[in-house]
């Protein structure tokens, strides 16, 4: 059975074009960029060429990209550097919906003395200015905030956040990786120090990463030794990733360009067929600001492990915020800071699409989720009144 | 990923005795919706012999918390209450051909759905059934809960009572007190294995206590293997037995008597020894 993929906000598939790229890295053109020879010499060239190409994604020079191994290690790097180079200061500013890769980050430096504070966010997912406003403090050492969330799609209003956090000469770092090839990003219009990007997040490998670190800013490496990435980050570059990195920027810039609105127009399909069918489902987070590839739904009085599994079944893939789905005994830490009621927070779906997303892919879920949530809601003892049409 | 059982998935998708019966004789509700669980199990006993004629039940929760409540109902269908109640989470999880050990709680909850309607039955208050402080805030686990649930289990760690209770789960903040618990059981159980100060039994108690041993603990275990046991004699500290079944000429026998002494000795007196009639 054919595989529908929505959950493009875990990862995405590799592009044809990305792999054709990287090829040729996996086989003959093994070198080593650090090498004097030729033969290495040449694979740095092309190293160069996707550090271009990123860079264009987000409207940055090419010197203000280096590759990172994951996005985690670009947002563990950028906060790194920030307190290192800052380091009379005590504070860090962040907030509650992060992915761990910076919230986790964050506890651990809370435990070594540093003091945060973690912004609370509104039912819809949206942060309070004013509250940012009044954390900022002398004290300061980096604001880090996310683009947009992995799992509500919400959209920040980064650039006004930007505007309050440089008032203050405050480093902005911003977790861009679920942005990055989903909406336009222009860096020389938003004033932050430091940017995460991620490659699998759209359509890259995995194993590649970028960090922009703006020109002039202060920076510290997090990982040390070679001259690699100008000493900026040492390690024998993942040349085969990091190129197709650079292609996977190429097509995700001139799909910005010409896909218009066909992702956001799947998505609303999607939204609108499960509200037809499926009584009181809710969305999570705002309507207006969201991601146009991600929506979060959820159905009250059952519990999303056991709707994966049923979709499972049909080889549809999604995600959920509930507990058992989460690792840990507790539900989503996002949907929670939002103020999800839990009958609602077990029973939230996750599904985020992507340009390779079909209308048939959406119908064929559209057929298939309303009688899963029936049968799930005829073994709940609660809710017994909800049923789908 | 699921690691469930091709069992567990088959009765997830395929669930048994769903529903809710219509004036039910007993009925028991654990779990709640904040904590992501919830199973509401409906009886029908047979007043005469208190014996279980029908089981439904509504579940909300995942694969493994559905399917477990398929496996507790099929598991008490047709037993006595008393029968039914000698039934353990790990009969649950068995009956499924085993849960991952982070869902064995799923497996908790359908023993406790079973203890909850039984004191419903009863006429006893839920709340007797399980007594004690909560430990727990997050997930509303009492210390009796986790006692009983450690004894059971053979539990040794903080994660293992995580896994079984959902206790320490959460906030991570009754962790030490988890702790606390632990060590407290198996110094205990250290204490009563290694003295065991005994009373001593009357010769009626003895026989007593021996027949009951035998009923409980270990005819059920031959009886799953299509062997029984019948007690024959008890002469001074010599319990005078005879293997029925499968047991009789089977070459596991002699291991088969040896545990049954060792269980006697465990559960009545030191001295005791099995002889086959
Ligand atoms: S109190 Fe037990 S996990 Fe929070």
């Amino acid at each position: 059975m054919k595989v529908v993929y929505l959950d493009n906000n875990a990862t995405t598939k590799v592009a044809d074009e990305v792999r054709e790229a990287m090829l040729p890295y996996l086989s003959e053109l093994y070198g080593n960029p650090s090498s004097m020879h030729t033969f290495g010499g040449q694979v740095h060239r092309n190293i160069e060429i996707a550090r271009e190409q990123v860079a264009a994604l987000i409207n940055a020079e090419p010197e203000e990209i280096i590759f990172t191994s994951c996005g985690t290690e670009s947002d563990n790097t950028a906060l790194m550097s920030a307190l290192l180079s800052r380091h009379d200061k005590k504070h860090i500013i962040t907030t509650r919906v992060e992915h761990p890769a910076v919230l986790n980050f964050c506890k651990t430096t809370a435990r070594e003395g540093y003091r945060v504070t973690f912004l609370p966010v509104d039912k819809g997912g949206r942060l309070n200015l004013e509250e940012l406003r009044a954390a900022l403090t002398d004290d300061t050492a980096v604001v880090s905030i996310m683009y947009a969330n992995n799992e509500s799609g919400v959209i920040f209003p980064i650039h006004d956040i930007a505007d309050i956090v440089k008032s203050k000469g405050v480093p902005f770092h911003i977790d861009a990786v679920q942005a990055t090839g989903k909406i336009p990003i222009d860096v020389k219009k938003l004033p932050c120090d430091m940017m995460s990007i991620s490659g699998h997040k759209m359509h890259a490998a995995k194993g590649v990463a970028a960090l922009y670190i703006k020109r002039g800013a202060r920076f510290t490496p997090y990982i040390i030794g070679g001259h690699q990435e100008h000493g900026r980050r040492a390690g024998t570059e993942n040349v085969a990733s990091i190129v197709g990195f650079g292609v996977a920027s190429d097509l995700a810039k001139k799909h910005l360009q010409t896909e218009g609105t066909r992702i956001q127009d799947l998505k609303d399909k999607l939204e609108q067929g499960l509200f037809n069918t499926c009584p009181d489902p809710r969305i999570n987070g705002d309507m207006v600001n969201r991601l146009p590839n991600t929506t979060n739904i959820s159905f009250e009085y059952v519990e999303g492990e056991a709707i994966l599994l049923k979709l499972n079944e049909f080889n549809i893939c999604a995600s959920s915020g509930s507990a058992c789905t989460s690792g840990s005994l507790e539900p989503s830490h996002v949907l929670r800071s939002m103020g999800v009621p839990f009958t609602a927070i077990h029973g939230s779906v996750r599904f985020s699409l992507s340009r390779y997303t079909t209308e048939e892919e959406i119908d064929f879920v559209l057929e298939k989720m309303p009688p899963i949530i029936k049968e799930l809601r005829e073994l709940s003892p609660y809710g017994t009144d909800l049923a789908c049409h | 990923m699921w690691e469930y059982t091709d069992k567990v998935k088959d009765l997830f998708l395929h669930p048994k005795n769903v529903g809710e019966i219509d004036n039910p004789d007993a009925v028991g509700e654990v779990g709640s919706i904040v904590c992501g669980d919830a199973l509401k199990l409906t009886l029908k006993i047979d007043r005469e012999t208190n014996r279980i004629t029908d089981a439904k039940f509504k579940t909300f929760g995942c694969a493994s918390a559905i399917a477990s409540s398929t496996a507790l109902t099929e598991l008490i269908k047709g037993k006595t209450l008393d029968e039914a109640l000698n039934i353990t989470n790990q009969d649950i999880a068995a009956f499924l051909g085993g849960l991952p050990r982070e869902k064995m709680h799923c497996s908790v909850m359908g023993y406790e759905a079973l203890e909850a309607a039984v004191a419903n039955y009863r006429g006893e208050k839920p709340c007797e059934v399980e007594e004690g402080e909560i430990v727990c805030m997050c997930f509303g686990v009492t210390d009796q809960k986790i006692k009983r649930v450690i004894m059971e289990n053979k539990l040794r760690t903080v994660e293992d009572v995580t896994n079984f209770t959902k206790a320490g789960g959460g906030c991570g903040g009754c962790i030490p007190d988890i702790e606390k618990i632990l060590k407290e059981v198996w110094a205990e159980k250290v204490i009563e294995e290694t003295v065991k100060p005994r009373k001593k039994l009357t010769n009626i108690q003895k026989i007593a206590l021996i027949q009951e041993t035998i009923e409980k603990e270990i005819r059920p275990l031959l009886q799953a293997d299509n062997g029984d046991i019948e007690l024959i004699d008890i002469d001074g500290s010599r319990v005078i037995i005879s293997l029925r079944g499968t047991c009789t000429g089977c070459l596991m026998a002699d291991v088969t008597v040896k545990n049954i002494e060792k269980k006697l000795k465990e559960l009545v007196n030191e001295e005791l020894v099995v002889e086959v009639e």
